[in-house]
């Protein structure tokens, strides 16, 4: 684990897949959310807001307030810590605005 | 279509869904759960089947007593679904849902919503900041990825939630750099009234103050009555911030986690134009539900935290009584055995919630952590601060659905999950009227993000055998 890492892992027997984030090869345990694996691995940042430019990290860990948007595998908005980790996925950081924006407008279409 | 075979859908896999499913299939019914999470357990149990001996003794008895649930449920017949986020539900029982980057189409003939809580949003000047996060967040890391912070670490706000997971860290020798308590001793005795029939949940009772008192023994740094919360940092969170006794704190330190209570997750049942109340007493909106759990939607029910915050065992009883009253409705039950079989749920529910009402008085948070000064962000996605909001209802905003065009707050990815209830607080201070009156955003699927391509591939969902 990296030292600039605010979490440590308890040791455990889970193996380890490899991932890539912003094309760097990362060791992570297996069976963890991509959003968890990052924060193991030293990464404090995961975006940078639409409106203002600020850094953002994940925050809730369970789906409900969408800062840990990534992209995975070319697929963007994917929420970091609703995607378990598996060996070759490649998670890049979300550059704002035109995404989200994108993301809002087609949630606001009724009935979709 | 294949689909008239389930009786039950079941959103959530939590104590309220899962036990819903043991009895429902109980009574022959055919049940499907869906869950986005990849295991059992709901936030409570979150990941328990896949706990190991360490894990399970920092996180403590509460935490382990889900395990027989989760192996009850999995052995009940019902089909359950890992991974399936629904981002859509219909008036007639219909739920669409994403697996694995496909949509997928399902018709039920009776519905359970049972999607929990999730925290009450804490808006205090600096809580964007990388490095700070929710309490709930810290625990999920720890139950689901066995993460425990580096370097010491701030817990801020209040409630049970967060006393214990200062005790699951100081179990797991975790160095807590305090406990920033936004409760004080004197809202125990503004919450005297409720005592005499909380003590028929003498047990809920106990289990919060004996947290306290590990906390006590521990000797870990406890701040009471604190105020003028505040995280600094330019790039990321480097200190926290507050006043207790009389005296300005500044702690040093990377990690914040924060906390002041759950609220139900009601995503679902707005965007279902369901009748939601105000509740004063839990700062939140609840839907409308009879004594089974079914709301003003004929076939819909909700049990557990998503309908009003009862905690874990009140999410069980519910999820059984729900499961009673389908089982009528589908001529599996007569009415008489029924009522018969609900006494047992109905009593122990009855135990369970008789604790609440105090809890919420003493865990009560502050009014600055709800209806934040003007110049602090309320609406993350958007970045719309209070003054902002504040501003447009001096222009003629009259609540959360109007202001979304004024300024845009909720109308980011999160679609308002973790502004709705700071934005109807603000506004209704503002006009000096109740939350009631100002009410809530307008709830759109999808209630997840998905993709025009996986909308349009979206399939029906297959009952074959090999169905999980
Ligand atoms: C982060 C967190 C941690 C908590 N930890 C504890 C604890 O340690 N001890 C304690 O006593 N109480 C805890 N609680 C309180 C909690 O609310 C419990 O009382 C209990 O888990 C409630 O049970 P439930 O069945 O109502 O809902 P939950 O247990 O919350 O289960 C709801 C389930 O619904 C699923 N879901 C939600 N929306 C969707 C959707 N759109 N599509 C698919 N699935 C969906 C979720 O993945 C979840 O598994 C916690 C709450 C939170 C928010
Ligand atoms: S961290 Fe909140 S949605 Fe992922």
């Amino acid at each position: 684990m990296p030292a600039d890492s605010l979490f440590i892992q308890l040791p455990t027997d889970s193996p380890c897949v490899m991932i890539e984030f912003e094309g760097q090869p990362l060791a992570v345990p297996s069976g963890i959310s991509v959003a968890a694996a990052l924060l193991a691995s030293g990464i404090r940042q995961t975006r940078r807001t639409a409106v203002s430019g600020a850094p953002r990290a994940p925050y809730c860990m369970m789906g409900v307030c969408f800062e840990c948007l990534v992209e995975v595998n070319g697929v963007p908005n994917c929420q970091a810590c609703m995607v378990t980790v598996s060996d070759g996925l490649k998670v890049r950081r979300q550059q704002g605005a035109r995404a989200l924006n994108a993301l809002a407008e087609e949630g606001a279409h009724d009935g979709i | 279509m294949a689909s008239e075979r389930i009786d039950l859908l079941i959103i959530g896999a939590g104590p309220a869904g899962m036990s819903a499913a043991v009895e429902a299939r109980r009574h022959g019914l055919e049940v499907l759960v869906l869950d986005e999470q990849p295991s059992p357990g709901g936030q409570i149990y979150r990941n328990i089947r896949e706990s190991d001996p360490q894990r399970l003794a920092i996180l403590g008895d509460d935490y382990s007593a889900g395990r027989r649930l989760a192996d009850e449920f999995i052995a009940s017949g019902a089909r359950y679904v890992p991974g399936a986020a629904v981002w859509q539900v219909g008036e007639q029982c219909q739920v669409h849902y994403l697996l694995e980057g496909r949509s997928v189409v399902v018709q039920a003939r009776r519905l359970l919503i049972a999607t929990g809580a999730f925290e009450r949003p804490m808006p205090i000047p600096g809580w964007t900041l990388p490095g700070v996060m929710s309490a709930g967040a810290g625990q999920i890391l720890l139950k689901s990825a066995a993460l425990l912070p580096a370097g010491p670490v701030v817990l801020a706000g209040c409630g049970p939630l967060l006393y214990l997971l200062a005790v699951q860290y100081l179990k797991a020798g975790i160095q807590l750099s305090a406990l920033v308590d936004t409760a004080e001793h004197r809202d125990i005795l503004q919450a005297w009234r409720h005592i005499p029939k909380a003590l028929l949940g003498w047990r809920d009772l106990l289990k919060g103050l004996s947290l306290l008192a590990k906390l006590r023994l521990a000797k870990l740094p406890h701040y009471r009555g604190a105020r003028a919360l505040r995280i600094e940092g330019a790039e990321c969170a480097e200190a926290f911030c507050f006043s207790s006794g009389g005296k300005v704190h500044r702690l040093p330190t990377n990690l914040v986690l924060l906390h002041q209570g759950v609220v139900p997750n009601t995503q679902i049942s707005w965007s279902l134009r369901m009748r939601h109340q105000w509740s004063d007493a839990q700062l939140c909106w609840r839907a409308d539900r009879d004594q089974w759990g079914e709301t003003s939607l004929a076939g819909v029910f909700i049990a557990g935290d998503g309908g009003a915050i009862g905690g874990a065992l009140a999410a069980r009883e519910q999820g059984r009584l729900v499961a009673l009253a389908v089982a009528s409705q589908l001529q599996r039950l007569d009415g008489a055995r029924r009522d018969h079989l609900a006494r047992e749920p109905q009593g122990a529910l009855a135990r369970c919630l008789a604790a609440r009402p105090l809890i919420d008085a003493l865990y009560r948070p502050q009014a600055e952590n709800r209806i934040p000064h003007n110049e602090v962000i309320v609406c993350r996605c958007e970045e719309v601060t209070a003054g902002q909001v504040r501003a447009d209802v001096r222009f003629g905003c009259l609540g959360p659905s109007q202001a979304k065009t004024f300024n845009r707050c909720g109308m980011g990815p999160c679609q308002g999950r973790l502004c709705g209830l700071s934005v109807t607080e603000v506004i209704a201070e503002q006009r000096q009227v109740s939350p009631s009156v100002v009410g809530y955003y307008r709830v759109r699927p999808p209630l997840k993000p998905i993709t025009l391509a996986q909308l349009a591939s979206q399939s029906n969902h297959d009952l074959s055998p090999e169905t999980p």
